[in-house]
C-alpha cells in the first residue's frame, strides 16, 4: 500500500495501530491501518466522510465492541500492551483512554453529578468539590458554571454541555482522550473555546482528534494522519501521516493534496 | 369538454357522499364504545350507590345481605397484590434489563421472547392451574396449600409479561448516547444500568408496574380455580392465611339469585373501579412526566 | 488516583499493562449480575414448562381412563353425572358461539374505531379519547360479567322473544365490547405505521380521504391489523368470568344463541367452585379441557407474534 508516505514518529508514542482491519458483519471498512499516536501532541484525523475516522478511533478504545457485527483484526496496542488481548478488561481501557462524543451528551442529571460520578465509579477517594473545582477549570466552564453546579447539565448551551463532556473525562484522569468531531455539532464561538481548551490540556493528556475541518486540524493539531477510501472503494485506510505542517504544505500523497486543496470532498 | 367536467364533479360529489357517510359510521363506532362505558358507569352506580357506606367497607361478610361487607375481601386483594409485587417486579424487571442490555443475539432470546409474547396471552385462568397444580398443591408444604403465598405467586407469573414488557420499552427509549459516555468514562454495564439506564426508565418501568397491579386487582378466575375461599370472614394475618379477594367476593354476589346480594355486589364493584381508576389516573399522570422528560 | 507528570516513563510502562488486565477481580460482581438476570428472564421458561407439566401431567392421567376418541367424538359432556359421558364438543360449541358473538361487535366496532383515530381525529379527539379506550380495556371481567347478566340481559329480553336469562348472545356482545380497545389499539398501531409518503401519493393522485383510508393505508397495515384480529379471538376464547356469570352452567350441543349454553371456561370455574376431590375424574376433566384451551390460544397467539415480527420488519 502506501506506506511509504507514512512517517515513523521517532519520539515516545502511546497508541499504536499495525494492520489493523475492522469488519461490520461481512463488510469491510478498514484495512491495513498503520499509526502510531505521539506522546502529549494532538493528533488529528483527518479525511472525507465515509472514511472510516471514527471507526479507527473507536478501536483505541474498544468501543467497536459494542456495535453489534463489529470485528477487529490486527494490533492495538497502548504501552505496547494489546488491547484486544482477552485478558484485557475493555472497561479498564475506557477509564484510561477517555472519549468525548461528536454530539455532546451530557448525563441528565446536575453538573455536579455529571462530574463525579465517573470518579466514584472509579473508586477515587478524594474531596468531590475539589474534583469538580479542578476539572471545571482545566476544562475552562468553572467560571460559567460555579453559581449553579446542581442544576440540570440540560439547561446549558451545547458548547458549554461539551466542554462539561471533557471535564467528566478529564475528572478520572485518563492519559489519552478521543475526540470525534467534538465541535462539529457547535457554532464558531463555542468551537473556538474548545479548541483553546484543547491547546491548553495536551500539556497533561494525549489527544487524537476525528476532524472533518481542515481548518480545524490545521489549527489545533501537531501531527495529522489522512484517511482515504481505497482505489476499490470498498475499506479505508491511513494514506498517509506526519507532521500537520508538512502534511498541509506539502503533502506526498496524490489524493491528500488533492483532498487538501479542495478537488475531493 | 365542459361535459366531462360536470361528470366529473357529479362523480366527485357521490364520492365526497361516501366519504361523509364512512366518517360518520368510523365515529359512531368509538361513540358505540364510550357509549356503553358511560352506560355501565351507570348502571353500576345507580345499583350500588345506595349501599355504600362506612360500615360497608368495615364489615365482613354474612348471609344477610344488609349487613354484609368487604373488609376481608379488601384487606385480601390489598395484601395480595402487595405480595405479589414483591415477587413480580424484581423478576420482571431484571428479565427486562436482560433481554435489553444484556441478551446476545441467538435463539435463546428469541426462544425467551417468542415465549413472553405467547404467555402474555394465555387465558388467565390456565395461570389459576398452574397454580393450582404448583403453588397449591406440589408446593403445599411450603405454601400451606390454597393460601395467600400461592394466590400472590400464581398472580406473580400472571402478570410477569405485562412487567417486563413495559419495562423493555421504557429501557428501550434510553438514549444510546447516555450508554455510551457512561461507558466511555470506564462504566462496567452494571454500572451503567444503575447508574443511568434505570433511574431515566423509571417513571416508565412504574406505569408498567402500576398496569400490572390493576391487572392483579381485577383477576377473578386464576383465584376461583386455585381455590380462594368466597366466604372468608377474616383479614388475612400471614403467607398461610386462607384469604378472599373483591372480585371474587362481587362473584359471588353476583351468582346469588337474591336481589340485594346484587346491590351489594354492585355497590362492592363501585370501590373496585374507584381504586382502578385511581391508579389509572396515576399512570397517565406519570407517563405524561415521562413524555415531557424525553422532549428535552 | 495521582495527578499526571509529564516526567514519568510512559512506553512500556509494566504498572499500566498489568492494571488493564486486571479483569478477573473486578468482573465477577459483573458476571454475577449478569446470571442473576438471565435467571429472570429464564423465569417465564419455567412458567409455560410448568403450565404444560401441569396440563399434560393431569390430562395423561384423564386420557389413561377416558380414550382421546370419546372426548373428541362423543356429543354429550356429563362427567359430573352419575351417567358419565366426555364428548367435549359442547364446551367447544358453546365457546365458539360465545367467541364469534364477541368477534362479530369488536372486529369491525374496532377496526372502525381505529380508522377513525388514526385517520379522521384530530391530535386532540384522540388524546381524549384513547385513554377512555384504555379504562374500558382496564374493567375487570367479572364487572362486565356483572353488567351482561344484570344489565345487557333484561334489555335485550325486551327485543329478543324466548331469550333465556342464561343464555350466549348477551355475555357475546359485552364480551365484543370488552376487547374491542384491544383491537382499536393494535391495529391504530397498525395504521400509523404505514409511511405518510404512501398517504400523500394517493392524495395526489386525486384521492378522497375515505378512498385513500381504506383503499391505500388499511391494506398496506393489514398484518398488523390481522394479528390484532387473531389475538382478538384468543382472548375470547380464553375469557372467563363473562361467560360463567351471563352464559349458564348447560353443557348441551346447541347452536341457539338464546338458550343457556357452557364455555370451556365457564366449566373450569363451575368445578373448581365445587367440592370436587383432587384427583378424581371428574377434577382431572378440568385439566384435559384446559390442555385444549391452551393450545387453541397458543396457536393463535403464535401466529399473531409472528405476522407482527414480519410486518414490523418491513417498515423498518
Amino acid at each position: 500500500m502506501t506506506s511509504q508516505n507514512i512517517v515513523q514518529f521517532d519520539g515516545p508514542t502511546i497508541l499504536k495501530a499495525e494492520n489493523v482491519a475492522v469488519y461490520y458483519g461481512d463488510k469491510q471498512v478498514l484495512r491495513d491501518v498503520m499509526l502510531s499516536v505521539p506522546t502529549h501532541k494532538i493528533t488529528a484525523l483527518i479525511g472525507p466522510s465515509g472514511s472510516g475516522k471514527s471507526t479507527l478511533l473507536r478501536c483505541f478504545n474498544r468501543m467497536n465492541d459494542l456495535i453489534r457485527g463489529a470485528r477487529v483484526e490486527g494490533q492495538v496496542t497502548y504501552h505496547d500492551q494489546d488491547l484486544y488481548d482477552p485478558e484485557v478488561d475493555p472497561v479498564e481501557v475506557r477509564r484510561r483512554i477517555g472519549m468525548v462524543f461528536q454530539k455532546p451528551n451530557p448525563f441528565p442529571k446536575s453538573i455536579y453529578e455529571n462530574i463525579t460520578w465517573g470518579a466514584r465509579i472509579n473508586g477515587y477517594r478524594g474531596t468531590m468539590d475539589e474534583l469538580v473545582e479542578r476539572s471545571l477549570r482545566r476544562a475552562a466552564l468553572w467560571d460559567e458554571v460555579k453559581d449553579r453546579l446542581h442544576e440540570n447539565a440540560l439547561s446549558l448551551s451545547g458548547g458549554q454541555q461539551q466542554r462539561l463532556c471533557i471535564a467528566r473525562a478529564i475528572a478520572i484522569e485518563p492519559e489519552v482522550i478521543l475526540m470525534d468531531e467534538p465541535a462539529s455539532a457547535l457554532d464558531p464561538i463555542a468551537t473556538l473555546k474548545i479548541e483553546e481548551l484543547m491547546h491548553e490540556l495536551k500539556e497533561n493528556y494525549t489527544i487524537l482528534i476525528v476532524t472533518h475541518n481542515m481548518q480545524q486540524a490545521a489549527r489545533v493539531s501537531d501531527y495529522t494522519a489522512m484517511m482515504m477510501l481505497t482505489e476499490d472503494r470498498n475499506s479505508a485506510t491511513v494514506i498517509e501521516f506526519g507532521k500537520t505542517q508538512a502534511i498541509f504544505t506539502h503533502p506526498r500523497d496524490r489524493r491528500t493534496e488533492d483532498y487538501i486543496t479542495g478537488r475531493i470532498g | 369538454m365542459s361535459l366531462r367536467d360536470a361528470a366529473f364533479e357529479s362523480m366527485l360529489q357521490r364520492r365526497q357522499l361516501r366519504g361523509m357517510i364512512f366518517e360518520a359510521i368510523a365515529f359512531l363506532a368509538i361513540l358505540i364504545g364510550l357509549l356503553t362505558l358511560a352506560l355501565l358507569f351507570y348502571d353500576i352506580i345507580t345499583s350500588g350507590v345506595e349501599r355504600l357506606s362506612w360500615d360497608f367497607l368495615t364489615s365482613f361478610p354474612s348471609r344477610r345481605a344488609s349487613r354484609a361487607g368487604i373488609l376481608s375481601a379488601l384487606a385480601g386483594s390489598v395484601f395480595l397484590v402487595s405480595l405479589m409485587s414483591i415477587f413480580a417486579f424484581p423478576i420482571g424487571i431484571g428479565a427486562a434489563i436482560y433481554l435489553e442490555e444484556y441478551a446476545p443475539r441467538g435463539w435463546l432470546t428469541d426462544l425467551i421472547q417468542v415465549n413472553i409474547a405467547n404467555l402474555a396471552g394465555v387465558p388467565s385462568i390456565i395461570y389459576g392451574l398452574l397454580g393450582l397444580g404448583i403453588f397449591a398443591r406440589l408446593a403445599e408444604p411450603i405454601t400451606g396449600g390454597r393460601t395467600l403465598l400461592a394466590g400472590a405467586l400464581t398472580m406473580a407469573l400472571l402478570v410477569m409479561p405485562v412487567v417486563i414488557i413495559a419495562a423493555r420499552e421504557a429501557i428501550r427509549s434510553v438514549p444510546s448516547e447516555i450508554r455510551l459516555a457512561a461507558l466511555g468514562l470506564g462504566a462496567t454495564r452494571w454500572q451503567m444500568i444503575r447508574g443511568h439506564v434505570l433511574p431515566y426508565a423509571l417513571p416508565g418501568i412504574l406505569t408498567g408496574t402500576i398496569l400490572a397491579i390493576s391487572r392483579a386487582l381485577g383477576e377473578t378466575a386464576p383465584l376461583i380455580t386455585l381455590g380462594a375461599l368466597t366466604y372468608v370472614p377474616f383479614v388475612p394475618d400471614g403467607l398461610r392465611s386462607q384469604f378472599t379477594v373483591l372480585p371474587i367476593q362481587i362473584f359471588n354476589w353476583v351468582t346469588r339469585p337474591q336481589e340485594a346480594f346484587h346491590t351489594n355486589a354492585a355497590a362492592a364493584i363501585i370501590v373496585l373501579l374507584a381504586i382502578l381508576l385511581s391508579m389509572n389516573a396515576l399512570a397517565i399522570y406519570l407517563r405524561y412526566r415521562f413524555e415531557k422528560r424525553l422532549m428535552k | 488516583m495521582a495527578t499526571r507528570s509529564a516526567e514519568r516513563v510512559i512506553t512500556g510502562d509494566e504498572a499500566v499493562r498489568a492494571a488493564l488486565r486486571r479483569k478477573a477481580g473486578r468482573n465477577i460482581p459483573e458476571l454475577i449480575i449478569r446470571w442473576i438476570l438471565l435467571a429472570c428472564s429464564l423465569i417465564s421458561i419455567l412458567t409455560t414448562v410448568g403450565i404444560v407439566g401441569v396440563l399434560v401431567f393431569e390430562s395423561a392421567a384423564f386420557f389413561s381412563e377416558v380414550p382421546l376418541g370419546d372426548f373428541l367424538l362423543d356429543t354429550q359432556w356429563t362427567p359430573l353425572f352419575a351417567d358419565k359421558r366426555f364428548g367435549i364438543w359442547p364446551l367447544v360449541v358453546g365457546t365458539l358461539m360465545t367467541s364469534t358473538i364477541a368477534i362479530a361487535v369488536a372486529l369491525p366496532l374496532g377496526l372502525l374505531s381505529a380508522i377513525y383515530l388514526s385517520e379522521y381525529a384530530s391530535p386532540r379527539l384522540r388524546s381524549t379519547i384513547k385513554p377512555i379506550l384504555e379504562v374500558l380495556a382496564g374493567i375487570p371481567t367479572v364487572v362486565y360479567g356483572f353488567f351482561a347478566l344484570l344489565f345487557v340481559t333484561p334489555l335485550l329480553e325486551r327485543v329478543i322473544p324466548n331469550l333465556a336469562t342464561f343464555n350466549a348472545i348477551s355475555p357475546g356482545i359485552v364480551m365484543g365490547i370488552m376487547i374491542l380497545p384491544m383491537v382499536a389499539s393494535l391495529s391504530e398501531d397498525a395504521l400509523h405505521a404505514v409511511p405518510v409518503g404512501l398517504r400523500y401519493g394517493a392524495f395526489a393522485l386525486g384521492g378522497t380521504k375515505f378512498e385513500v383510508s381504506t383503499r391505500i393505508v388499511v391494506p398496506a397495515a393489514l398484518s398488523g391489523i390481522a394479528a390484532s384480529f387473531i389475538l382478538a379471538i384468543s382472548r375470547a376464547v380464553g375469557e372467563t368470568m363473562i361467560v360463567a356469570i351471563a352464559a349458564g352452567q348447560r353443557p348441551v350441543l346447541t347452536f341457539d344463541p338464546r338458550e343457556p349454553i357452557q364455555t370451556m371456561t365457564a366449566y373450569i370455574v363451575q368445578v373448581s367452585l365445587g367440592d370436587v376431590p383432587a384427583g378424581s375424574l371428574a377434577y382431572r376433566t378440568i385439566f384435559a379441557v384446559a390442555m385444549l384451551l391452551f393450545l387453541m390460544t397458543l396457536v393463535l397467539n403464535i401466529a399473531s407474534y409472528f405476522i407482527v415480527r414480519r410486518f414490523r420488519e418491513v417498515y423498518e
